[in-house]
């Protein structure tokens, strides 16, 4: 929905006559309002920039940069060797850029008795081994599984670095992760996977309605996700990182942009919206892919 | 221009116009059997109607069996069907037979509003309003399943089925029914006994057109019935139907992929099944006009 106000704003301000610069940014369904925020947040400082950001998935994002439809792929993971492999046939030169950290969170009913996991029970379960609440010493209440479809980022991701199997077919594919929040507020056996950003309010508090789960290493007691401290020091194991995909090294507004998000200013509004700033190797890296040489 | 060539010039635009629908309708089934031909170049036929699991972002290998998403599609189609008949024949002899004009009034307008109702509106009714007042009903922990979606569906196909089915029985000749009391029939028996069957054909056609909207209806059972992909074990299981399954899946498929086109495929099969209702219809309501 704020993709539409970042419209409506390029659209605006293309009617005052003046040369503007337009960026087009899209993809990443978890990225979309904090691009928005900082792309706000920049236009505020730029007048001669527009900046028109939408979201659709991060598979969306990454057509879109093959397709030279957007300046900007939002996404949530990485190119497949498949897609550059099109994207250089295309002649898209892409480059990856890490501007945010994102952790994601296990959630359920607020109701259930159950504070943490370890990572194979959370495999257990949502590959369908585990069926029932029961198997884990709690109620006899099947489990119902909450999930995205398989165009979502956040599906691919734990898909491929959590459960490294397929998900269950009882899982119920929902259309956004704002969906997956309001059915587990109404189901007690209800459990599903979101970024840590969508149940923390302003304060840092969980929403009401969902309890966030812990998770257990092998060497660590639970570690919760919704204490900051664990996730900007690694010790909360399911944190990855954002990526912005560019066609080419940037040039003009699009590099400020770029700059300003990658700045402590920048950072300072990732914190603020519920995502984790980039660690020094991260800067480092992007710093290789920005530099001109 | 003469008025010869005037006339030819138009007699050729309005018959364009008359065989627009026809060239249309070949040209989408062409396009959707061309492209849903293209999915068995890398998936086997025998997984694609035997297979009951439906994989299409697997992690190792994709899967694309339709049976599941098929027996979903029926499950909640009959469902609908069965709840939505025997209210929407009743309502409509009601109207054409006993109501009072007063009523007739108000229920009347009331129906064809009920259709004026977009399908998001009732499939986000049945998330926040039938889901967890089915989960309550029924003890189950949600009510994103089979049978929310079947209700949402069948309050859809109401309109429909009413409409067409009270002009049927308003259809059927007085003398018919005069007969009947005549004979000492009393007005139930009259009208199960007489209305009703003189009035069939065009029952069931509003059956079979009710029924056409709601197998292809895609919005409100893609809210309401929770999208998943198993096969389903009862009216409580979570179903995907093929309708839902293309309107998720197509938004961001990479192009010319199997996958891309295993959903034409679905979208073949979605029309060979409404193409099937549809001349079941026909021979049904073509056998009772022969008597």
């Amino acid at each position: 929905m704020k993709g539409v106000w970042g419209l409506v704003v390029l659209t605006l301000l293309s009617c005052s006559g003046r040369e503007y610069e337009s960026v087009v940014i899209r993809g990443s369904d978890t990225e979309v309002n904090l691009v928005l925020r900082l792309a706000e947040e920049f236009m505020d400082q730029h007048s001669d920039v527009s900046i028109a950001v939408t979201g659709g998935g991060s598979g969306t994002g990454i057509a879109s940069l093959i397709n030279k439809k957007t300046d900007i792929a939002n996404s949530s993971r990485a190119f497949r060797p498949s897609e550059i492999t099109l994207a250089r046939s295309r002649g898209v030169q892409v480059l990856p850029i890490i501007f945010a950290l994102d952790a994601l969170c296990f959630i359920t009913h607020e109701s259930l008795a159950l504070d943490s996991l370890n990572l194979q029970q959370v495999r257990d379960i949502f590959t369908g081994k585990v069926d029932n609440w029961a198997a884990m010493g709690l109620q006899d209440l099947p489990i119902s599984l909450y999930g995205r479809q398989g165009n979502s980022g956040t599906f691919f991701y734990i898909q491929n670095t959590i459960l490294q199997s397929d998900y269950s077919l009882d899982m119920k594919q929902m259309n956004g992760t704002s969906q997956i929040i309001e059915s587990i507020k109404n189901d007690p056996a209800g459990i599903g996977y979101v970024g840590i950003g969508y149940v923390l309010n302003k304060q840092g508090d969980v929403i009401d309605g969902v309890k966030v789960l812990s998770i257990e290493g092998e060497q660590q007691g639970a570690v919760s996700p919704t204490i900051t401290q664990n996730i900007t020091s690694g010790k909360y194991p399911i944190v990855r990182p954002l990526y912005q995909y560019l066609d080419g090294k940037p040039e003009g507004r699009l590099k400020d942009f770029i700059a300003y998000e990658l700045s402590p200013a920048g950072q300072r509004i990732i914190a603020e919206n519920g995502y984790f700033p980039i660690s020094e190797a991260y800067q480092q890296a992007n710093q290789k892919v920005l530099s001109d040489d | 221009m003469t008025r010869v060539q005037l006339n030819y010039v138009f007699k050729l635009f309005f018959r364009l116009a008359g065989y627009s629908a026809v060239f249309i309708l070949l040209g989408i089934f062409a396009m959707l059997l061309i492209n849903g031909a293209l999915a068995f170049r890398d998936i086997s036929l025998g997984e694609f109607f035997t297979s009951p699991i439906w994989s299409p972002s697997a992690f190792e290998q994709p899967q694309y069996g339709i049976l599941s998403l098929v027996v979903g599609s029926i499950l909640i189609t009959l469902l609908a069907m069965l709840i939505a008949v025997p209210i929407g024949v009743g309502a409509a002899a009601y109207l054409a037979e006993f109501a009072p004009k007063r009523v007739e009034n108000i229920v009347k307008p009331a129906i064809e509003m009920l259709a004026a109702i977009p399908s998001v509106t009732i499939g986000f009714l049945g998330i926040v309003l039938l889901g967890p007042f089915l989960a309550q009903l029924f003890g189950t922990t949600n009510g994103l399943n089979a049978l929310n979606g079947a209700i949402l569906l069948a309050v859809m196909a109401l309109p429909t089925i009413i409409s067409i089915s009270e002009d049927a029985i308003f259809a059927v000749p007085k003398s018919y029914k005069e007969a009947s009391y005549a004979l000492g029939a009393n007005k139930w028996e009259t009208l199960v006994n007489v209305t009703l069957p003189s009035s069939a054909s065009g029952i069931i056609a509003a059956i079979m057109l009710g029924m056409g909207r709601v197998i292809g209806e895609t919005m409100a059972v893609l809210m309401a019935t929770g999208n998943a992909a198993a096969m389903p074990e009862s009216i409580f299981s979570s179903v995907q139907p093929l309708t839902a399954t293309i309107a998720i899946e197509m938004g961001e498929v990479p192009y010319n992929t199997p996958h891309y086109y295993s959903l034409f495929a679905l979208g073949v099969i979605l029309f060979l099944i409404t193409l099937g209702i549809n001349l079941l219809a026909d021979r049904i309501t073509s056998g009772f006009q022969m008597k």
